[in-house]
């Protein structure tokens, strides 16, 4: 098993003929993902590779494939308007892939949603996820996003990030030491998200075929805190992590829009206490991730 | 995205904040004409403020001796006096460093008798991705010491983004501050349009510290704000065309401005290992393994995910324009980058730049082998790590011969 996607979950592509959309979708294709529809405005009817049809509204693909899961691969300008579409559609997944969304367009993208149970927003500016298969190199599994998926094994460590090489990072020293991974789940950099640590987390614990996790975060905020005070509380495997930007000159944005230590608040020595506080392995540098975990299971 | 005082004092006034009487002055001749402006209109103190980004101006000293960045005058000629000593001059502070920043323009602003000083800020907060306005009777401090000793003293109002601030959460804050009639009013108005310029001007954040109850030279009470600061959220400026126009170039450091061109994200340190790295998380992480190894970060550089070869040879010019860089560290993770790609711009960037100084690199990722070999036959010296750790280890262990 896995979280959130399967092998065989049926992906639309929201951006699939601009050049970044484009190229990752012919790469989930090469992975064998089961990518069954695009959506550009305009160029319905039309075909992507000569075989995934192009629909002018995710509605109308949705009707037409079945697809469940989306891409979202839009130019910030337009891109919560491209996730909303996808929550109108009644998708059980959207993946905003999109870095440069404004704050405030997401905030209305959160309201938007609500309550919403039906779809789960993943990102923005996010790799993606990646559910491993069985082929070599990983290959038919399912790839939404951008993530390299020949560096991933199939296995039972779950990872969870808010930063995508460091992600990779992780997962490649895993499947260079022979452990495979269930599903890893890029949450995106961006101060206001879809998914958190803490969703990622509880779905991690609930999976059967998920025995270890590796949580990776970054300063700003207060997600990875409230991730380990809930595995403090509830926690059944055990969990290794790293938080990035320990030398970061607080109130500067490192790269990442939510990376900024403020007003005192979302420093990595904080979050690394609380990691410690819940009986989460804290990795000492991030080339020792894979180890700290396996050396607690 | 930064801006000035007076920058933000204009945005706010345009959506109905009262802020004192004042206007943005570049020679000391303009000032001289704005101060009599003021005494003409009654007022009795005009206040002459420094215009830079960097905070602690008031207890700021300038280079050349006069000292106070924000500075309170009674004369005309007081005011062309201190203007003077302000334009044209670098102003050092507890936030800009050894360096200090040129004032090329000073504000002059009315200074009515305060009578009690408040906070107010509007934010964004982001564990439950609203709006959040955050006000406090104690202001003029710092507010982190407030909120770490009195979190009772902040008062927090959330706004629901589907329908905006409405009046009554404005009149909760009025009067959770303890202000009564006139002033009552003037705050529920003032409230509103600092709200409304956070969301129409896509702010990060916009604080007014302090707030104040003033006496007006009518000798009436009026609740103005008197210090303003705002920060923008850099990924909606392109729909703000009148801010984008507020940059002031000369705040922000040559090097990062560079950088800013090649679409490479850099921020200067103060260490002297350089690094350059694909992806902000990845080279947060560098930063912070080199220093677990015993060296110092010189910077920030993320390349970003798909790196080319002209952006790498930027890179590696930003990087050794710091004089304090002693040595290299290029850690990249090519996940669907070709690593033989960045190999071969390194090489070119290390011939085009003559780099003399140590140079450690890693390579992981997709063709990895013909990428090292790149490196390896390139006759250049330089020292391969097989993994981040061993990569770290090796760059610290150039400068510390």
């Amino acid at each position: 098993m896995s979280i959130i996607v399967k092998p065989d979950t049926k992906v639309l592509i929201q951006g699939i003929t601009g050049s970044f959309g484009a190229r990752h979708a012919q790469l989930s294709l090469a992975y064998g993902t089961n990518v069954v529809a695009g959506v550009t405005p305009g160029k319905g009817g039309q075909l992507f590779e000569g075989k995934v049809p192009i629909f002018d509204t995710v509605a109308e693909a949705v009707k037409a494939t079945g697809a469940t899961a989306s891409a979202v691969f839009v130019p910030p300008p337009f891109a919560a308007d491209a996730i909303l579409e996808g929550v109108d559609a009644g998708l059980e997944l959207v993946v905003a892939i999109t870095e440069g969304i404004p704050v405030r367009d997401m905030v209305a993208v959160k309201r938007a949603m609500g309550e919403n149970n039906k779809t789960r927003l993943i990102g923005p500016n996010c790799p993606g996820i990646v559910t491993p298969g069985e082929g070599p190199e990983s290959k038919g599994g399912c790839r939404i996003g951008i993530a390299p998926g020949y560096i991933h094994k199939k296995g039972n460590i779950g990872v969870v990030s808010r930063s995508g090489t460091l992600t990779y990072e992780a997962v490649w020293q895993l499947t260079s030491r022979g452990v495979g991974q269930s599903t890893c789940v890029g949450i995106g950099g961006d101060p206001v998200n879809g998914t958190s640590h803490l969703d990622v987390i509880k779905l991690f614990m609930a999976d059967p075929e998920t025995h270890g996790i590796i949580m990776i975060g970054e300063i700003g905020g207060s997600a990875e805190e409230e991730a380990a005070a809930w595995i403090k509380q509830y926690g059944t495997k055990p969990v290794a992590g790293f938080i990035a930007g320990s030398t970061a000159p607080p109130g500067r944005r490192m790269g990442h829009a939510g990376a900024i230590v403020s007003g005192g608040k979302g420093t990595a020595a904080a979050k690394f206490e609380a990691f410690r506080e819940a009986g989460i392995g804290v990795a000492a540098t991030p080339s020792e991730m894979a180890d700290t975990l396996l050396k607690m299971m | 995205m930064n801006i000035h005082e007076y920058q933000a004092k204009q945005l706010l006034a345009q959506y109905g904040v009262a802020v004192p009487q004042g206007q943005p002055c570049k020679t000391v001749a303009e000032a001289k004409a704005a101060t009599e402006q003021l005494f003409n209109a009654g007022h009795k103190l005009a206040v002459i403020k420094s215009q830079i980004h960097a905070g602690g101006r008031g207890k700021g000293t300038f280079k050349h001796g006069f000292k106070g960045g924000v500075k309170l005058v009674k004369s005309v000629e007081e005011a062309v006096n201190v203007a003077d000593n302000m334009l044209g001059k670098v102003l050092v502070t507890k936030q800009t460093g050894e360096e200090g920043r040129l004032v090329s323009t000073i504000l002059v602003a009315s200074a009515e008798t305060i009578k009690k000083e408040f906070y107010l800020a509007v934010l964004l907060d982001r564990a439950n991705s609203r709006p959040l306005i955050m006000a406090s009777t104690e202001g003029g401090v710092d507010i982190e010491e407030v909120a770490e000793h009195t979190p009772e003293k902040i008062l927090k109002e959330w706004i629901d983004p589907a329908v905006g601030i409405q009046p009554y959460q404005a009149r909760k804050i009025a009067s959770g501050l303890g202000l009564k009639g006139d002033v009552f009013n003037g705050a529920v108005k003032l409230i509103m349009g600092v709200y409304k310029t956070w969301w129409e001007c896509d702010a990060a954040m916009v604080e007014i510290n302090p707030l104040c109850i003033v006496e007006t030279p009518e000798g009436k009470e009026a609740i103005v704000a008197v210090d303003a600061k705002i920060s923008l959220d850099d990924n909606a400026l392109y729909r703000h065309k009148n801010i984008q126009e507020m940059r002031d170039l000369a705040e922000e450091s040559p090097l990062e401005i560079e950088a800013s061109k090649f679409a490479l994200n850099y921020i200067k340190l103060d260490g002297s290992i350089a690094c350059l790295v694909n992806g902000a998380g990845l080279a947060m992480s560098t930063m912070d393994i080199i220093q677990h190894y015993g060296g110092m970060p010189a910077n920030f550089l993320d390349v970003g995910g798909g790196a080319t070869k002209d952006q790498v040879t930027a890179a590696f010019k930003i990087i050794l324009s710091d004089p304090s860089v002693k040595a290299i560290f290029v850690n990249i993770f090519g996940g669907i980058m070709d690593c033989n790609v960045i190999a071969t711009g390194i090489v070119a960037a290390v011939k085009e730049t003559g780099l003399t100084l140590p140079l450690v690199v890693r390579l992981e990722g997709n063709n990895v082998a013909a990428g090292k070999k790149t490196l390896a036959e390139s006759g250049l010296t330089i020292i391969s790590g097989d993994t981040m750790a061993d990569a770290a280890q090796k760059v610290v262990k150039t400068i510390a011969k």
